[in-house]
């Protein structure tokens, strides 16, 4: 009976209104913020950082920003890798173009300029809605990755096409290049993740967020109550390009240092983070982290306990792994749209009146 | 009831009436061949309540889809607080004061109670963008400043309960009730109501009906309503707008509605549900 609402009156609508409402929850979080800024960084190893924690932290702001327009605006996108991809070469343009600017700072440029391209894509979804709309960002993402390897200009000339992060530091320590700490990259990324997490959050509990999920439940109510269509959807394409567009800055400079971008964004990336918010949740910013930290998760697992411990083939648990997303992704489909973060309430109520059922 | 004072009329339970807020003229509409009004004019003053009536199909809520500008008559002129209405969406008509409620029930299925009618507010916040970012100054202070006048029309509406249910799990005459919380939390000028009370069983019609009287008494509101129970109907509204095949055959008090020989031959007389 230590998970309980009870004995904890709320006597304001501020207190109400928090995004933890219960104590416990809130106990729960500053732990994990306080492990996750504290403790971490002095016992990261570069194989957790660079097969777990990275992937995780960058993939979860790239599933936040994805189920801002789909989860919680409505409008299916199948253009996310095209989107990191435009977050990655903004970021090589401004680190070549602008060798002095600090690295933070290109970081969140590179989200904007991937924000003004998210807009232009989302242009499309003032008129036509979803399968066609899915089919249209489709196509954003097709002709974004073309045109990265098209135009030379984007990787200034070079003759592999490749993009390669130099180095650029931070209070001393360098966040990009092969010289990068582990530790460093890790809280790099996490201070991102922690930022945009709470802004994400902040918007879609407020105004903005409430006309966004007015016009993915029924947008001619949402007209009537004063909402504009055109505003509403492009501030979501505009938000979620932004995130999505931080997510792939890092993932080029901090995380692997070179891409080649249909390698590094292709067609995969977009349907990865779509099953991220998928498993873990429309709708729901718990639930994309949820979703990011599982699909990081399972193939490492299972590697660890197929290859590592059965001895199979590696193949073979990399085929497994596709059948158990796919398993997941049509399982959740069918009975839980939202995800690993409902499963999650659902056995919070059921904690709540432990240890009586009912 | 045309020679009435342009200035307002009293009712004959004592409410003051007052001056023509929304007019329509001439109105129009066809779709493709389907001529769906037929110059129709008629005009809602301020703080009435005003039924229109008439068999299915006849028009009724396409006259309301004009009003609130989902539809835009081929002809005629709304014209709003004295002024002709230019050609508008929806969101801005909205702005202006007007709101509604839907024939088939338009809630945000995916949100609570408490969350619909807090969206119904969206005119009347205006925090930055940054300001929703952080959380901090506007965006926090007219969040609790909106959540008291929501929690208001909550209990006006006796849906405290029901608070933080999601709308799709709450019954069907729950449903009305949250989607007219929804359209008063706009606090609008003019409220448009189709069918408000179809499908309901008797208590729950007298709920509503209530809350409709209240909601014009104690909110000032002026309400046009769409709606088939003649008994309803003759209770709480001043006016009657009687409509058929798209043509206006009947206006004035319910009494005269109730007389009116053209009206008992289309309508009255004819058995409906
Ligand atoms: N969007 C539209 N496209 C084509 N025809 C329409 C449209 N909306 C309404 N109509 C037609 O206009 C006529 C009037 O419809 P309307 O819905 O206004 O009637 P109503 O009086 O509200 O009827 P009910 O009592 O059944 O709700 C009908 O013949 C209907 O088929
Ligand atoms: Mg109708």
């Amino acid at each position: 009976m230590f998970y309980r609402e009870a004995g904890d009156f709320k006597t304001t609508y501020a207190a109400d209104q928090q995004t933890f409402p219960i104590l416990f929850d809130r106990r729960t979080y500053y732990i994990v913020l306080a492990i996750a800024l504290g403790v971490m960084p002095f016992v990261v190893t570069d194989y957790i950082t660079n097969a777990i924690l990275l992937p995780f932290l960058i993939y979860a702001i790239a599933a936040i920003g994805l189920n801002i327009l789909t989860g919680y605006c409505g409008q299916v996108s199948l253009g996310t890798g095209g989107f990191m991809a435009v977050g990655a070469y903004a970021t090589y343009k401004l680190m070549t173009g602008f060798p002095d600017l600090n690295i933070a700072i290109i970081v969140v440029l590179s989200g904007f300029i991937t924000a003004g391209v998210g807009v232009l894509f989302g242009l499309p979804s003032l008129r036509i809605k979803g399968f066609y709309l899915a089919v249209a960002t489709l196509a954003a993402q097709f002709f974004l990755v073309w045109m990265f390897n098209k135009v030379s200009w984007f990787y200034n000339y070079s003759a592999s096409g490749q993009i390669n992060a130099p180095e650029r530091t931070m209070l001393g320590q360098p966040v990009t290049g092969a010289e990068t700490e582990p530790w460093v990259a890790y809280l790099f990324c996490l201070a991102f993740l922690i930022v945009l997490a709470v802004i994400a959050r902040n918007l879609t509990r407020g105004r903005i967020g409430r006309s966004w999920m007015a016009i993915r439940d029924m947008d001619i109510a949402a007209e009537i109550i004063g909402v504009n269509p055109l505003w509403s959807k492009l501030s979501a394409f505009a938000v979620s390009s932004f995130f999505v567009g931080v997510s792939g800055s890092l993932f080029f400079a901090v995380y692997l240092g070179a891409v080649e971008v249909g390698e590094a964004f292709g067609i995969q990336k977009s349907f990865l983070v779509l099953f991220m918010i998928i498993i873990g949740g429309l709708g729901s910013i718990f639930g994309s982290l949820a979703g990011a930290a599982f699909m990081v998760l399972l193939p490492v697992v299972l590697k660890l306990v197929m290859v590592d411990s059965l001895g199979w083939p590696t193949d073979l648990a990399a085929h497994f792994n596709f059948i158990v997303v796919g398993a997941l992704i049509v399982a959740f489909l069918i009975f839980e749209p939202h995800g690993l973060a409902q499963l999650w309430r659902i056995a919070k109520e059921k904690l709540r009146l432990w240890p009586f059922p009912h | 009831m045309n020679d009435m004072s342009p200035d307002g009329y009293t009712t004959p339970d004592g409410r003051q009436i007052g001056g023509v807020m929304m007019e329509v003229k001439n109105i129009t509409l066809r779709f493709g061949g389907v001529v769906a009004i037929k110059d129709i004019s008629f005009d809602i003053r301020e703080g009435e309540i005003r039924a229109i009536i008439g068999p299915n199909g006849a028009g009724k809520s396409s006259m309301l889809n004009v009003i609130n500008g989902f539809y835009h008559p081929q002809e005629g002129e709304v014209w709003f607080n004295g002024a002709k209405r230019k050609a508008m969406k929806p969101h801005a008509i909205a702005k202006q004061g007007i709101a509604r409620t839907f024939q088939n029930i338009a809630l945000f299925k995916g949100m609570s109670t408490l969350d619909n009618i807090m969206t119904g507010r969206f005119t009347k916040m205006n925090a930055g963008f940054w300001s929703q970012c952080l959380w901090k100054g506007k965006a926090e202070q007219e969040e609790i400043e909106n959540r008291e006048y929501v929690e208001k029309i909550i209990d006006f509406l006796e849906i405290q309960a029901i608070r933080k249910t999601p709308v799709g799990r709450l019954p069907y005459g729950l449903q009305k009730r949250v989607e007219l919380g929804r359209a008063l939390a706009a606090e609008p000028k003019l409220l448009l109501l189709d069918e408000p009370m179809a499908g309901m069983n008797v208590e729950e019609k007298e709920d509503m009906s209530r809350f409709i009287l209240d909601v014009n008494d104690e909110f000032g509101t002026t309400i046009a309503l769409i709606e088939h129970d003649m008994g309803v109907v003759m209770d709480i509204s001043d006016r009657v707008v009687v409509m058929d095949y798209g043509r206006k055959i009947g206006d004035g008090t319910p009494d005269v509605v109730r007389a009116d020989p053209a009206v008992i031959d289309a309508y009255l007389g004819v058995a409906h549900d």
